[in-house]
Formats: C-alpha cells, sequence, structure tokens
C-alpha cells in the first residue's frame, strides 16, 4: 500500500472508532452506560 | 396506554446504530469514496457528519425525545399545522419498507446459495436471469418468484415477531444480537480479505487520495448525500426510537456515538469490499470489475470473487450474506417500528393490533416486488422515494425547525441533560449548513431528472411508480393530518410526565 492510502485509512478509522471509543468513555464516566 | 422504554442506553444507541447501519453502509459507501477522491474523500465526509448528521441526529432525538411521540404526533405537538411532515416521513418509511424487504430476502437466500456456491460461474446471468427472473420492462411483471417470495414472507414474519414483542423485549434484545453478531462478521470477511493476495492494491483504490477532488462540488454533494442516506435522518425513526428514551437521558453523546459508529462500520465495509475487489483484480490481470456498487456488487461481483477465494469459499459467502441480512433487517424493523407508531398513536389502537394489521397489509403490497418485474420496480421507486422523499422531507424538517420554530426550546432541553454541550455549531448547522447542503441536493436531483430520465426507463413507468408515488405520498400526509386523532390523551404524554 502506498503511504498516502494508509494514513488516510488509519486517519478514518481512528476518526471514527477513536472518536466513538471518546464518546464511549464519556457516557462511562457520567453515568452506568 | 403506557409509553413503552428502553431498558438501558446501550439498548438505544444499539438500536440507533442498527437501524443507521443498513446495506447501504456495506454497498454504497465503499463505491462513494472510491468514486470521490478515494482516501480525500473521508475530509468532505466527516465534515458532513459533524456539520450535518450529528446536528440532524441531536434534533431529532431531543424532538422525539421532548415531545414524546412518533414523528407525525411530534410535528402535531410542535405545532398542529406540521403534523403533515411527520406523516409524510412515516409513508417514506412504509415506501422504504415494502421494498427493502425484498433486498434482506434476496441477501437470505444467498445464505443459502453459498453453501453450494449455487450462483456458477456466471454470477450475474445467474442473479438476473435464473433467480430474478428479471422481465422485458417495469410493466411485464413476469409473474412471482416463489423463492424470493417465500423469504420475503419469512422477513416479514421476523419483523412481526420483533414488533409485537415490543421495544424492549423486540427491538432491543434483536438489536443485542444483531449488532454486535454484525461488527464481528464483517471483521472476519475483513481479516480474510486483507490476507489475500492482491488485497493492498484495492485498498490502495480505494484510499490513495486525491485532493484535487476537495475542491469538486460534486464531492461535497456527494459526501452530505452519503452521510444523510445513512443516518436514518429525516424518514420518521430517530424521532421515534428516540420517543422511548426514559426522562434522564443523554442526546448528544447518543448523537455523537451513533454518528461515529456508523461511519466507522462504513469504513471497516470498504475495507473489506476493496480488499476482495483487489485479490479479484489480481486474478484478472489488473483490471477492476465492472459492477462495484449496489445490488450487482452484492449478488453478482461478490459471489464471483467468492468462486476465485483460495479457500472457505463458503464460509466467506455465508459470512458476507448474513451480515447484508443482519444489517438489512435491524434497518427493516427501525423502518417498520417509525410508520407503526405514527399509525398506533392516531389510532390510539393497541400497538399489538396495528402491527399486525399492518404487517398483512405492507406484505400484500410488497409481494409486487419479488415479481420478475421487482428488479426495475425497486430501483425506481428507491430512486424516487430518495431524491424526492427523504431528501424533501429533510429540507422542510430543517427549514420549518430551524427557520419557523425556537430551536432554543430544544436545546434548553436536550442540553441539561446530556454527557457535554454542543455551542453555536449546533444553530449554525441546523439553520445555514443542513439547508444549504440538502437545498443543494434537492436542485440537483430535480435538474438532473428533467434533463434525462432516471435508468433509462420507459417515461410511463417513471411517471406511475416514481413520480406518482413521490407525489402520492405527500398528498397522502396531508390527508392523514387532517384526520381527527382518536384521543387527545396523547398529546400529555411529555417529557415531564
Amino acid at each position: 500500500m502506498t503511504a498516502g492510502a494508509i494514513i488516510m485509512m488509519i486517519f478514518g478509522l481512528l476518526l471514527t472508532w477513536g472518536g466513538a471509543a471518546v464518546c464511549i468513555y464519556i457516557a462511562m464516566k457520567k453515568r452506568d452506560i | 396506554m403506557k409509553r413503552e422504554t428502553w431498558n438501558s442506553r446501550v439498548g438505544f444507541i444499539l438500536a440507533a446504530v442498527g437501524s443507521a447501519i443498513g446495506i447501504g453502509n456495506i454497498w454504497r459507501f465503499p463505491y462513494m469514496a472510491y468514486d470521490n477522491g478515494g482516501g480525500a474523500f473521508l475530509i468532505p465526509y466527516f465534515f458532513a457528519l459533524v456539520t450535518a448528521g450529528i446536528p440532524i441526529l441531536i434534533l431529532e432525538f431531543s424532538m422525539g425525545h421532548k415531545m414524546k411521540g412518533g414523528a407525525p404526533l411530534t410535528f402535531a405537538k410542535l405545532n398542529r399545522k406540521w403534523e403533515w411532515l411527520g406523516w409524510w416521513q412515516a409513508l417514506i418509511s412504509f415506501i422504504i419498507a415494502v421494498y427493502y424487504v425484498v433486498v434482506i430476502s434476496w441477501a437470505i437466500d444467498y445464505i443459502g446459495f453459498s453453501i453450494t456456491l449455487g450462483w456458477g460461474t456466471e454470477t450475474i446471468n445467474f442473479f438476473v436471469g435464473n433467480y430474478l427472473g428479471l422481465t422485458d420492462g417495469p410493466f411485464d411483471f413476469g409473474g412471482f418468484r416463489p423463492l424470493i417470495l417465500i423469504t420475503a414472507i419469512a422477513a416479514w414474519i421476523i419483523n412481526f415477531v420483533v414488533l409485537y414483542s415490543g421495544v424492549k423485549a423486540g427491538i432491543e434484545r434483536a438489536n443485542k444480537i444483531f449488532m454486535p453478531l454484525l461488527i464481528f462478521i464483517i471483521l472476519v470477511i475483513l481479516l480474510r480479505g486483507v490476507t489475500l493476495p492482491g488485497a493492498s492494491e484495492g485498498l490502495n483504490i480505494l484510499f490513495q487520495p486525491d485532493f484535487t477532488k476537495i475542491f469538486d462540488g460534486k464531492v461535497w454533494i456527494a459526501a452530505y448525500g452519503q452521510i444523510f442516506f445513512s443516518l436514518s435522518i429525516a424518514f420518521a425513526i430517530m424521532i421515534t426510537y428516540s420517543s422511548y428514551l426514559p426522562k434522564k437521558s443523554d442526546i448528544v453523546n447518543n448523537a455523537f456515538i451513533t454518528g461515529f459508529i456508523n461511519c466507522g462500520f462504513s469504513i471497516l465495509s470498504g475495507i473489506a469490499i476493496f480488499s476482495i475487489l483487489g485479490f479479484m483484480m489480481g486474478q484478472s490481470g489488473g483490471e477492476l470489475p465492472e459492477k462495484l456498487s449496489g445490488v450487482f456488487l452484492a449478488f453478482a461481483t461478490i459471489p464471483e470473487a467468492i468462486n476465485q477465494l483460495p479457500a472457505f469459499k463458503n464460509v466467506v459467502g455465508i459470512l458476507f450474506f448474513v451480515s447484508l441480512t443482519f444489517a438489512g433487517l435491524s434497518s427493516f424493523i427501525s423502518i417498520n417500528e417509525a410508520a407503526i407508531a405514527g399509525i398506533t398513536e392516531k389510532l390510539y389502537k393497541p400497538k399489538r393490533v396495528v402491527v399486525i394489521w399492518y404487517t398483512v397489509i405492507a406484505m400484500i403490497i410488497s409481494s409486487i416486488f419479488t415479481t420478475g418485474a421487482g428488479l426495475y420496480l425497486l430501483d425506481i421507486v428507491d430512486h424516487f422515494v430518495n431524491s424526492f422523499g427523504v431528501v424533501m422531507s429533510g429540507l422542510v424538517e430543517v427549514i420549518i425547525i430551524g427557520w419557523f420554530f425556537n430551536i432554543k426550546i430544544l436545546k434548553e432541553h436536550f442540553q441539561p441533560i446530556s454527557d457535554f454541550n454542543v455551542g453555536s455549531w449546533w444553530d449554525i448547522a441546523i439553520k445555514f449548513i443542513t439547508p444549504l447542503a440538502l437545498g443543494i441536493t434537492a436542485v440537483m436531483n430535480i435538474v438532473s431528472e428533467l434533463k434525462s430520465p432516471y435508468g433509462g426507463y420507459p417515461a410511463s413507468a417513471l411517471i406511475v411508480f416514481g413520480w406518482s408515488m413521490a407525489i402520492c405520498i405527500i398528498i397522502l400526509g396531508y390527508l392523514f393530518s387532517r384526520m381527527p386523532w382518536q384521543s387527545e390523551q396523547v398529546f400529555k404524554y411529555y417529557d415531564d410526565e
């Protein structure tokens, strides 16, 4: 894979699943999820 | 009548995610990304998620949660004059349900074909000819296709059992099974895909960024369209689902989680699909397969790829079509729930009675899509209900809520109960960005339709199955809104109860 493709794939995965993980972490901290 | 609630926050999130994640995440997103700049498409895509997708999710979650009703009741509570918009959206759901079930039935049938690789070597001919028995045109019905009819009925029965069991025991339980399994299955397919020879070539095609595309307005419209169609917004679902949230429930964070997981699933699907397509390219001397999206990607290109796999052909086939079935069923259930909630509240009848009658009527109507002309009809109805139903009703929704309703009322409702607050970007998104994006999309849809009639179908077919349907559901929506509510009791279900 090219460097550009790898970077964009990681960027996409990090932003979505990373974003979801952060939001779930906030939810768990604030109250029972 | 007591209003049902979700058993847990996880249950609501999984149901909302289950509704958002549909077959389109698997067969539409990867192609959209590939066709609009590859990895560079992710930039307008995420921008659209944050400036339109999540703001509208917050809007619909807060409307449903505050007003405690399906779409017709929610809009009627906001302003009696807007009830027709709720019915329009509920009718859009109904129309989508009657054809969407057939795609689920195809996926179920293909689980069976995967066992023996029953599609043979000519996968397109098998799908179009042997299986669909596609006729010469939309008016040439050619009789029912028994196998499709039977599995469509099976899908209706599954939907019936889930909705008849209620919000907690039905919808929540079903999604707690479907969603984790779906994500697990897509990860298994992805692992198989990326370990195939040539997979990296496919991933290069999908993710290699072409940043010049970012300056192309059409790419931005495609990104907003993908986000909009993918999140189950503007056709009554998210309003209905959030109306079952208990009083003290988060709104903002739930919208973010739903939006992120939906888009994350799309990217996983893209990796899985394009790594398999890359493998196919390797087998055929570097040529990308012709059908890269939609029905033909799922039911012709992927079976062709499965034929060429070195091992575990049947297992990959079964897993792929099970994933389509689960993604389809979870969305299908939500689409029907949105329509049923509206009818139940209007008629003030027990929900189970409505579910029985609704299922019988919808099942009969959907049988037209199990005929030899099913694919033509599905294609036309799907195009018109999305282009002139979902987009237009979404546009009307953000305009009337953003400009003719004090959105501070909604903001004051969801801010105190949410895990974190939203700033003025939400107001700007609802008042300016979403109407602009949807307005441009709507105008482009109309212009494109007038320039060249959709799909090369005869004008008569587009008028009968497309334009008439799109106009009829607006008129019917208005007529339903003129009918009296059987009990004003439903108007007392406010969030302060």
